[in-house]
């Protein structure tokens, strides 16, 4: 130890300052390597603001000797990540799509890569449970409902070349025609009633019985004659709970009046042919996927 | 305020260089044990095998930080039963508030990794400079062959001793014969080599050159000690009424202190315990090892500088005798950490043996909170983790119980069952449907309760859960 408050020669040593007649100050000296430590953090502030990005200038900061930047790091960590997926994705690619499910690796794989694609992409109009907008056109891609197919190959198709979009010639397309240029107010409301009476709901027996003849005439060559809708036009089941513009009386007959037509883009354009294969077994493990026949 | 006539005083003064002359006595013979148990227990342990079977590490000893396990003999920590660690450093630093109040700074004294290798540090040294004085000699004769010799000679062992220091600590963390071999090789991964660099560095330095200065300058321990330490703390003191005023021997009218200077030359922190009890001290009890050979040569009796609490000191000081050691260890203080301690110790036992082999547990997906199928049945989804802390592989199946009509499904089987892994957890989609119309799809919320069964060992564990229903709150 250096020289603590030791007495020597009879004399504790202090710094010499007194307050209140007698309080003096003991004197413990540091050990002079700690100056030194003390000066060589100094330098090595300077050197470091010299070596690594530090001063802030008007449009970016001085880029430091070293070159080092926060950018090209992550630029190095993603294609890190990329090169060490390359194996399992071309797998991905190479499998066949009904295969993917039965591969633990690849499946975990797919799912796991297919949730962070689908947050990025799908989530904004399918929502980020893929619950997608009740009643608004968005459909909920966790139930056993599917307008296009819910097997993993017509999911499959469908993220890849998206519905009725202008940008791919191999997009689904359907569409609703307008009854209200076709129907009377009367027999649109008697349709309606028949449609409600389809699902089970609450309708008007009188005003049903009369829309039956009308629905097979208009609706039938697309919906089925049951209702039962017809997945390669993309025509909804109107016999379920389910509606995709909401079941009631006035959303039935809104629907008569002017359809809405649902557009999902295409994603060959945004995402890998691998992306486009996760996020297709990623939505089909949500709770509704088929089984292809 | 007012300014003495005096110069002005340095704030930084170059170390003291302290020689501590050899020592022998019944706390130096302590502190050999000691040195050599901890260092034992610190370079072997990573080298102790244990049997797990094929899927497991067979290191007995073992922080897995890649695959996130922790083992340590029979027992095997997951990060979800971290709460283990919090329970063993809970006791650690409840231990330590039981030795501080009735012992003092035993912990800096005996045990203390500083104490310890600076301890095996100066043995070194001793061995090749010699003692005290023919180190006190070679400290300031001028740079010549032989001290030059002698020099490297005790910074090559010094450096041996801290690469097989910061070498011991990588082997905690994976394979140890593994390791070893890719570190001879060079095929070990860099961190090995960082770590083995950083740690030698740091044990050369601090054992060879810094040693007391971190107990004084850079340690908080003794701070916070000192706050610890109450009145009958037994501590390393220097019965000063019994050895003042210090005189050659055969001084008329002095103590029995022969101001030898035997408890300063021995003292690894260069310090005179006559002053009093002071930061610096660790409590190491050499001094009182060399004051009792003194004594004992003299003719006097053992203790002038001795283990003693302040009480005795007040006592001694009247003429009353000190009062039995055990009396100032067993007290309520004392009693009260030893209770809190075995406590924690059992608890963590008890908890650590009715740990559940099976380990599951249910999230409830809330986003959607339902979703409504085409039939019009209602449909929740849990997300199930179910971690298998066996050996080898293992079948749970699942199912639920609750006063509603519910059918449990899980994702991508038909079957109710699902394959874990040995070591492993596994996450499954479950789905709970009720029917359409059914209580539980009309109501806001149904109790419900999931139950895994392990299909080898037919042990079973549930959780309780809710089912949400189309229902208002």
């Amino acid at each position: 130890m250096s020289s603590p408050n030791t007495p020597k020669d009879g004399q504790v040593e202090t710094t010499g300052h007194v307050w209140d007649e007698d309080l003096e100050e003991f004197n413990n000296p540091l050990p002079r390597w700690w100056l030194w430590t003390f000066y060589l953090t100094i330098i090595w502030g300077v050197a470091y603001t010299i070596a690594y990005p530090a001063w802030p200038l008007i449009s970016q900061a001085t880029p430091g000797l070293l070159g080092y930047s926060t950018r090209a790091e992550v630029a190095t960590e993603i294609t890190r990540v990329e090169t060490a997926n390359a194996s399992i994705e071309q797998r991905l690619v190479d499998a066949e799509l009904t295969a993917i499910a039965t591969d633990p690796e690849l499946n975990q794989f797919a799912l796991n890569a297919g949730a962070a694609v689908f947050r990025t992409n799908c989530s904004q109009c399918h929502g980020a449970g893929a619950a997608g907008v009740q009643a608004s056109g968005y459909p909920n891609l966790l139930d056993d409902d599917w307008l296009w197919g819910g097997d993993i190959e017509a999911i499959h198709t469908t993220v890849s070349h998206g519905i009725r979009n202008d940008l791919d010639p191999d997009a689904r397309f359907s569409e609703m025609p307008a009854f209200a240029d076709v129907l009377s107010e009367e027999e649109i409301a008697q349709t309606a009633d028949y449609v409600l009476s389809l699902s089970g709901q609450e309708h008007d027996a009188a005003l049903a019985a009369a829309g039956e003849t009308l629905f097979l005439d208009n609706c039938a060559s697309c919906h089925g004659d049951a209702g039962e809708g017809m997945r390669d036009l993309g025509a909804p089941n109107l016999g379920d709970a389910i509606w995709l513009y909401g079941g009631s009386r006035e959303a039935i007959t809104s629907q008569i009046v002017a359809p809405r037509n649902g557009v999902m883009p295409p994603w060959t354009q945004r995402l890998t042919e691998a992306e486009i294969r996760a996020v297709a077994t990623y939505v089909h493990g949500l709770g509704g996927g088929e089984t292809l026949e | 305020m007012s300014t003495a006539d005096t110069p002005e005083p340095q704030l930084y003064a170059a170390r003291e260089p302290v020689f501590p002359r050899r020592v022998s006595g019944a706390f130096r013979n302590l502190k050999w044990w000691i040195m050599g148990i901890t260092l034992g227990i610190y370079y072997i342990t990573p080298w102790i095998r244990w049997d797990r079977g094929p899927n497991l590490p067979d290191q007995a000893v073992l922080v897995d930080l890649a695959n996130r396990r922790f083992f340590f003999f029979m027992v095997e920590i997951w990060p979800h039963e971290f709460y283990f660690v919090a329970g063993l450093l809970i006791m650690a630093g409840l231990g330590l508030f039981l030795f501080t109040s009735a012992l003092g700074r035993v912990w800096c004294g005996y045990a203390c990794p500083q104490t310890v290798w600076t301890d095996l540090y100066i043995l070194v040294e001793r061995w090749i400079e010699g003692d005290r004085n023919a180190r006190v000699r070679l400290w300031h004769q001028k740079w010549d062959a032989r001290k030059t010799r002698l020099r490297l000679t005790k910074w090559a062992v010094w450096l041996l001793i801290a690469v097989a220091t910061g070498g011991a600590w990588v082997f905690y963390f994976t394979d140890a014969p593994t390791l070893l071999r890719d570190l001879v090789t060079f095929n070990a991964h860099p961190v090995a080599y960082t770590t083995i660099g950083v740690l030698t560095a740091t044990t050369f330095l601090f054992g060879g050159f810094f040693r007391e200065q971190i107990c004084i300058y850079a340690c908080p321990w003794p701070r916070v000690q000192a706050a610890m330490m109450d009145e009958e703390t037994i501590t390393v003191a220097y019965r000063d009424w019994r050895g003042e005023p210090r005189g050659k021997l055969g001084t008329e009218g002095a103590g029995d202190c022969i101001d030898c200077k035997a408890c300063v030359n021995v003292c690894p922190m260069g310090i005179d315990i006559r002053n009093g009890q002071q930061l610096a001290c660790i409590t190491c009890a050499l001094c009182i090892d060399a004051c009792d050979d003194v004594m004992a040569k003299i003719g006097k009796p053992r203790g002038l500088v001795d283990y003693i609490a302040l009480s005795d000191e007040t006592r001694e000081r009247q003429g009353l005798a000190a009062r039995n050691i055990w009396k100032h260890i067993f007290r309520p203080r004392t009693l009260l950490y030893t209770t809190l301690y075995s406590a924690v110790g059992i608890a963590l036992v008890v908890a650590l043996f009715l740990r559940q082999e099976i380990d599951m547990t249910v999230a409830p997906v809330r986003n959607p909170t339902f979703v409504t199928l085409s039939d019009g049945s209602i449909r929740n989804t849990y997300d199930v983790r179910l971690r298998n802390m066996n050996l080898d592989d293992r079948r749970f199946h699942l199912s639920l119980t609750s006063d509603a009509l519910l059918r449990i499904q899980l994702e991508g089987t038909d079957e109710l069952v699902v394959d874990v892994p040995a070591n492993e957890m596994v996450l499954q989609r479950v789905y709970v449907v009720a029917p359409p119309g059914a209580p539980a799809a009309e109501a806001h919320r149904t109790e419900l309760r999931l139950w895994v069964e392990d299909l080898q060992s037919t042990d079973r564990a549930y959780r309780d859960t809710t089912f949400n229903g189309k229902g208002e709150q």
